[in-house]
């Protein structure tokens, strides 16, 4: 059995100042551990945009971040409103996010289709109303 | 060259230092531990930010640089005046005064640093207009935020500007002009930067980007600020001309004058070693778009916030703008500076792991495990009492073999109870069987051998690191 670790982040609903916090600790820990910077970053990156994801659309939920010798993998877990046509939310561009939201220069329609462009793997698995779970995969 | 890699001229005046926690706490790269009672900065952390300096309260953080007798140790020397050493007088409105007392000092010429910023201005104008595809660019100029980089932020190493700091293109053309003049070899010519902050000590010796800097010494603008007073009375029409830089040049020293040459508005500058941290960590994870130039000074107000002058920054700030108020923007231009030679890096800087907990992932993986294991069983307050910053900084010096979990006072305190304990029902034990089995009396001798060992180095953070050393 390969060595593997696992840290859990809880985001908090509709702050916007405090997305990133999880992604950035996540990043420290990646540096620590001596992963190469290109991994980083799209760790970093999907992170961050799933991060944001959870904050406008399903008032937060809990990430946990696995590593492993061959692999970093993210479960990105909401209670949110689930996504009623993932093809059309994969879609540069394509955003269900509300005005105010917009004008803080959020919901450009960019976060599902970088995530799934900075990660090797992603899988969505969705259901109305009960909420939403992202895995991705970054490999090593 | 190797062991010069992490040189730092922050330094720690021992007799000063009362071991308090308070350097510990504003270091942003958590490189200062307090053990056995004095702080220690470790050299592979520092960036030579100089924020230790600024917030100790006992004065023992310090900078070293050269003393200005080092004038006497060529035949021929030329000062490189840092633009920020202007804005330490009151009502200067002409350069020249500054720059003629400092003949009168014992200098036999002065370069200024802001005619050379005013090449470097013009290169980076160039460089970023042939590879706007490659932009945003991160501003070289401030050692200390090349070296927080090359220790952090290793996505970012290749985003650095790769042209010389003006100081150092200074250096150069200064040389160059001064073999002309005198026909001297260059050895015998010494170029003295009179410098605002101690990371450009470290950089004329330990260059990032180049192998070896072109500046000889580095001198305080603090030692020579009030040295060039009495000298600063003269008659000004008796003054020989000698100023060559514009507004651009002198602009330098200020948070924003870089990019202010740059002549973009897609830029970002920020100074201040915890908001361009902030800025480092947004641009690593592409945050900030639309960006050409991001601008990044350790200190407050750019480099006349340096912990080697004695103006306040901001009112500096304010008389940059008074000075360079009817100067042209710039004066100097690379079509008419044949002795600036190549402003480009030779060299690429390399990423510097410090912050890795193992040699190996795997080893890694698994220190980091333990760091979470640990960092779970700390109170989590960050007291600083152990003599690291954080709780989290504790566990990785336990986990990297410098530090003992005894270090956390919590600990210890849970251990001595718990031994305490131990000892109590060893002793009720006597009580009711009358007298101790052979084992039980070497128990409880073993515990208050324990006892006495951590409560001797109660208060004595590292006492049990240096322990288990000795043993070693």
């Amino acid at each position: 059995m390969s060595e593997q670790l696992t840290f859990t982040y809880t985001i908090d609903g509709n702050d916007f100042t405090r997305a990133g916090e999880a992604s950035s600790s996540v990043k420290n820990k990646l540096k620590m551990l001596g992963v190469g910077s290109d991994a980083i970053r799209k760790v970093a990156i999907a992170m961050y945009e799933g991060e944001i994801n959870m904050v406008i659309h399903a008032d937060g939920g809990v990430i946990t971040v696995s590593v492993s010798d061959n692999d970093i993998t993210m479960v990105l877990a909401d209670k949110g409103p689930g996504i009623p046509d993932i093809s059309k939310a994969m879609q540069e561009g394509y955003s269900t996010a509300r005005e105010e939201v917009r004008s803080l220069g959020f919901g450009a329609g960019m976060g599902l289709p970088n995530m799934k462009r900075f990660t090797d793997e992603m899988h969505i698995d969705t259901e109305l109303g009960k909420g939403t779970t992202i895995t991705m995969k970054v490999h090593l | 060259m190797d062991k010069d890699k992490f040189m730092r001229s922050v330094r720690l005046k021992e007799s000063a230092c009362q071991g308090c926690i308070n350097c510990i706490k504003h270091c942003p790269t958590q490189a200062i531990r307090v053990h056995n009672g004095k702080a220690h900065i470790i050299d592979k952390f520092c960036i030579d930010c100089g924020r230790c300096i600024r917030y100790c309260p006992h004065h023992a953080k310090i900078a070293v640089y050269d003393p200005l007798s080092v004038i006497n140790n060529f035949k021929y020397t030329v000062a490189l005046p840092a633009p920020s050493l202007y804005t330490q007088y009151n009502n200067l409105t002409n350069v020249d005064i500054v720059l003629n007392a400092l003949l009168k000092l014992g200098f036999d010429d002065v370069y200024e640093v802001s005619a050379a910023a005013e090449l470097v201005s013009e290169a980076s104008r160039e460089y970023i207009k042939e590879h706007m595809d490659e932009a945003p660019f991160i501003s070289s100029a401030c050692p200390s935020v090349i070296r927080l980089i090359r220790v952090k932020f290793p996505s970012l190493i290749s985003r650095l500007l790769p042209i010389k700091a003006p100081v150092e293109v200074a250096a150069e053309i200064a040389r160059a002009r001064a073999v002309k003049k005198t026909g001297l070899d260059p050895e015998d010519i010494g170029i003295i930067f009179i410098s605002p902050c101690p990371s450009k000590v470290s950089y004329a010796k330990a260059p990032l980007g180049i192998e070896k800097s072109n500046i000889d010494n580095v001198v305080a603008i603090k030692d020579v600020y009030p040295l060039l007073l009495p000298h600063m009375k003269q008659d000004e029409s008796q003054l020989i001309p000698l100023s060559s830089s514009g507004r651009i040049g002198i602009g330098w020293s200020n948070a924003g004058g870089e990019v202010a040459g740059l002549l973009t508005e897609n830029y970002l500058a920020a100074d201040g070693i915890v908001n361009i941290l902030r800025v480092l960590e947004e641009l690593e994870d592409e945050k900030l778009h639309g960006l050409t130039f991001v601008e990044l000074s350790a200190c407050n107000g750019g480099c006349v916030g340096g912990t080697l002058t004695v103006e306040n920054a901001y009112i500096a700030t304010t008389k940059t703008k008074r000075l360079v108020k009817y100067q042209p923007v710039s004066k100097n231009h690379l079509s008419e500076n044949p002795d600036a030679g190549n402003l480009y890096w030779a060299d690429n800087v390399e990423y510097e792991p410090v912050f890795r907990l193992g040699n190996t992932f795997k080893e890694s993986l698994k220190m980091m495990s333990d760091v979470e294991e640990l960092t779970a069983r700390f109170p989590g307050l960050d007291c600083g009492s152990c003599g690291a910053p954080t709780c989290q900084t504790l566990a990785e010096d336990i986990v990297r073999g410098d530090a003992t979990p005894n270090d956390c006072i919590y600990v210890l305190r849970a251990n001595i109870a718990d031994l305490s304990h131990k000892i109590k029902d060893l002793a009720s034990k006597q009580k009711t069987d009358g007298s101790l089995s052979d084992s039980s009396s070497e128990l409880l001798d073993s515990y208050i051998r324990t006892l006495t060992a951590e409560l001797a180095s109660f208060g004595v953070p590292g006492h049990a690191r240096k322990e288990v050393s000795k043993e070693e």
